[in-house]
């Protein structure tokens, strides 16, 4: 598709829609001239969108002046499902250069626009109808608030003269949704609105990102209204910290030089900030190792040797041991969450702790702070490199060597790894880790929840910042297939690939219709296990290997005299949906169909791995155990060697 | 535990309460006393909250008060640097015989007789809490038909204001 010159806007279609998906959508993908310039109000020769946006209109609907604040403020995408209250925004959408992409449900909306923010670093818009549709981004919501994703939702509520009587389609969203956003607005006149939209995009992206919700009843949509740009915005009780500390910095800088054994523990707030190239200057400066949480895979390289990888639960035996054994925590942007520290009381018992956050709330919330920093990562991960380099010239200069032997030794003795399953079964940490090695360290991958996401935590190499998509806080399982949408959105020349499991694969992959027809080729691997895998693990470890209500039958039904049917069949399903549909049942074949699924760039691609259901996820700490007590592989504790450190 | 008092300015929009309270009960946090109104400023409202907790955990609470978008400004009263009021309005058994005794435990505590019927009497006191507490105790055995109270109400002595210049210090920057 082709680049609307009036405008010099880009087109973010991505390709023709699938062959065989039916017309063309009703709504253009490709805004024509006579569309924005409807729209817009104004002559848009050679100005961008926003610039046109900006110039004021009078005598505009309330839902006018939505969509041109949204065309104000640079917003390319939105995702949503039109329905009764939110209709009249519908109408001037419909002609906006704003691209709805229209979802199957609002939930994939919501992952789509997280999806969409985590990819891109910017805002992630969706938008829903009142009662159902706005409750539907319930679960969304709370997932970009946990993971800290700056997400605008926009519902439709009922008229305003109907709002407390229980009308058809309310919903209280607004506060059914204060504990799971950063805030909310409940709009009462068209003349707020574009304030109120500047407001929830500033909010949504300044500070701790997170998820900002506004309501608009469906009468102050439909009211008159003038529109002027930009509005003031009015928060006198917000004002992030983003500049540390000098003396904090200092007092980090001090404790870093004259640690014997630190590690630097980083989290998605480096990702958020976009302080990875201040983090790698940090770590090779400092020669101290690096742990990348579960939010923050990518934000230094895997490739990098002192990247020890992933702490916590399922992290690797050398990272997890590191921050136990460690004298000095260098936390960036990480908050110390029950997944990573284990018992509270246990973890990291001899280390000083250094916590920068941009968010006061965290430090000291579940560990004590020696050092307190309040401050944006890129900032203060800056400020630290300058203050350590002078406490290098200084001459206090640390001496990692012997941490260093002792780590290598813990690295190369207790590797990530894992076992071919006993029954011949295909391996699903061999599928993920050849896809993580043909798709290369360019894809965006997305996750479910359960073992899939932490095999594909585990198992690919990450390079690149934004490059690895998760639902970590919340743990919403169904996450994976609509962030691959909102991702492949943002970045449409970029491989993304979900990589789900059968249990989260049926909760969305609905999602799979609107990217076949709205042309937006994403690529998915079911790790199909035929059950909850994760709770099955559970299972065989903590409940004498009784399954109750985990298997799924996508690889059969589980009474072995019945008939073997796989229900859904993933392959079938996919085509009905649109996309291609391939399977994978051995060892042999997983190249030759991961570049299979590669070549196909005009349609989505569904790949059904049938894999062993045995297959477990370790390293594992048992929740609630110490870190000490984390075992490399099952029946196998690693030996440390009293007095070792 | 010991016992805190919150001042806490926030903007005078409607869901604010609903936030704060929300907030305190998301996160665990018991409230003792809640006042909500006006200040000086018609765009402010002062809540006065007081809450039992430790340290850490009110350290916690106030930080997670800040977060809150409308919340613009959070002191911790000292009880000895404040002054903490709060109103009781209280109905009391005063048939004949017993009026006099009612009228003069009023009087001691300089509490006003706001209502006067053949059978009770309403008395308005205001003070703090341990005042309010002495004269129920006092009023309890002429017997009590019914009673109102008002959660505290408190301000820092002294010339300084939370707003403007002067400003008493935040409870965020102690702590962070």
């Amino acid at each position: 598709m082709s680049t609307t010159a009036s405008t010099g806007r880009t087109s973010t279609a991505l390709t023709s829609p699938a062959p065989g998906a039916g017309p063309a959508p009703a709504t253009p993908t490709t805004p024509t001239d006579a569309a924005a310039q409807a729209t817009l109000g104004v002559e848009t020769t050679a100005r961008t969108m926003a610039e046109a946006a900006s110039e004021p209109a009078t005598g505009i609907t309330g839902a006018q002046s939505l969509v041109r604040s949204l065309e104000a403020i640079g917003v390319d995408v939105v995702f949503g499902i039109p329905g009764g209250a939110i209709l009249p925004l519908y109408d001037p959408l419909f002609d906006s250069a704003v691209r709805h992409v229209l979802v199957r449900h609002e939930q994939g909306a919501g992952h789509a626009a997280t999806g969409y923010a985590q990819a891109t670093g910017r805002v992630g818009v969706c938008i829903a109808t009142s009662g159902p549709g706005a409750t539907n981004l319930v679960t969304p919501l709370a997932d970009a608030y946990m993971d800290s994703v700056p997400v605008v939702a926009i519902t439709g509520q009922v008229n305003s003269s109907l709002i407390g009587t229980d009308g058809f389609q309310e919903a209280d969203i607004r506060g059914i949704t204060m504990p799971i956003t950063k805030h909310s607005f409940l709009v009462t006149s068209a003349d707020e609105i574009p304030q109120r939209i500047a407001e929830a995009f500033h909010l949504a992206s300044t500070g701790r990102p997170g998820p900002v919700l506004v309501d608009v009843p469906k009468d102050v949509l439909q009211a008159t209204t003038d529109f002027s740009w930009p509005p003031k915005i009015d928060l006198p009780g917000y004002k992030p910290t983003t500049r540390p500390h000098g003396k904090q910095v200092r007092e980090a800088a001090a404790l870093i030089a004259a640690a014997r054994q630190p590690v630097l523990y980083v989290g998605g707030g480096v990702l958020k900030a976009h302080a990875t190239d201040e983090l790698a200057e940090l770590a090779e400066l400092t020669g101290a190792p690096v742990v990348t949480t579960l939010m923050a895979r990518g934000a230094f390289p895997d490739s990098h040797p002192q990247n020890l990888g992933m702490p916590g639960m399922h992290g690797t035996v050398a990272a997890v041991t590191a921050l136990q054994k460690a004298d000095l925590l260098i936390t960036l942007g990480a908050r110390f969450d029950d997944r990573v520290t284990g018992q509270l009381s246990s973890f990291a018992p001899d280390a000083a702790v250094i916590h920068a956050d941009i968010d006061p709330a965290e430090i000291g919330k579940n560990r004590r702070a020696d050092v307190p920093i309040v401050g944006d990562a890129k900032a203060t991960i800056a400020e630290l490199v300058t203050a350590v380099r002078a406490e290098h010239q200084a001459g206090r200069t640390p001496q990692l060597t012997g941490w260093w032997e002792q780590l290598e030794d813990w690295r190369t003795r207790y590797p990530l790894g894992y076992d071919r399953p006993e029954d011949g079964m295909l391996s699903p940490q061999y599928v993920i880790e050849r896809l993580g090695a043909i798709a290369g360290p360019d894809t965006i991958y997305t996750s479910g929840v359960g073992q899939h996401q932490m095999w594909a935590a585990q198992f690919i190499k990450y390079e690149k910042p934004g490059t690895w998509l998760n639902s970590g806080g919340l743990g919403t399982m169904g996450y994976s297939v609509p962030a691959a949408m909102g991702a492949k959105m943002g970045c449409p020349d970029t491989t993304v690939w979900a990589i789900d499991g059968d249990g989260c694969f049926q909760m969305t992959n609905q999602e799979l219709a609107t990217c076949a027809i709205e042309g937006i080729p994403i690529k998915v691997a079911v790790i199909n296990n035929g059950n909850l895998g994760m709770v099955r693990q559970w299972q065989t470890l903590f409940y004498e290997g009784r399954y109750s209500n985990t298997h799924l039958a996508t690889h059969g039904a589980k009474d072995p005299s019945a008939r073997q049917v796989r229900i859904p069949d993933f392959v079938t399903l996919a085509e009905a949906l649109g996309c291609v549909g391939l399977r994978c049942e051995t060892e042999a074949d997983v190249d030759a169909v991961i570049e299979k699924a590669m070549a196909i760039n005009d349609r989505p691609v569904v790949i059904d791995f049938i894999v062993g259901s045995d297959a477990q996820v370790w390293p594992m700490v048992a929740a609630g155990a110490s870190n000490d007590a984390i075992m490399a592989a099952r029946g196998l504790r690693p030996n440390f060697g009293e007095g070792q450190v | 535990m010991p016992r805190h008092t919150l001042s806490v300015l926030v903007e005078n929009k409607s869901g604010v309460l609903a936030r704060v309270s929300a907030l305190f009960s998301r996160r665990g946090f018991n409230i003792e006393s809640l006042a909500v109104g006006p200040t000086e400023n018609p765009d402010l409202s002062r809540m006065t909250i007081v809450a039992e907790a430790e340290s850490a955990p009110l350290e916690q609470i106030t930080k997670q008060l800040n977060k809150l978008i409308e919340v613009i400004k959070i002191v911790e009263l000292d009880g000895e640097a404040s002054v903490e009021r709060e109103l009781l309005l209280v109905k009391v058994r005063a048939p004949l015989a017993d009026r006099t005794t009612v009228l003069q435990t009023a009087e001691l505590f300089r509490a006003r007789v706001v209502d006067v019927n053949t059978d009770t009497v309403t008395i308005e006191a205001t003070g703090t809490p341990e005042k309010l507490r002495a004269l129920l105790a006092v009023l309890a055995p002429l017997g009590i038909k019914e009673m109102a109270q008002s959660g505290t109400v408190a301000l820092g002595r002294g010339p300084r204001s939370m707003s403007g210049s002067g400003s008493l210090r935040p409870v965020d920057q102690r702590t962070a």
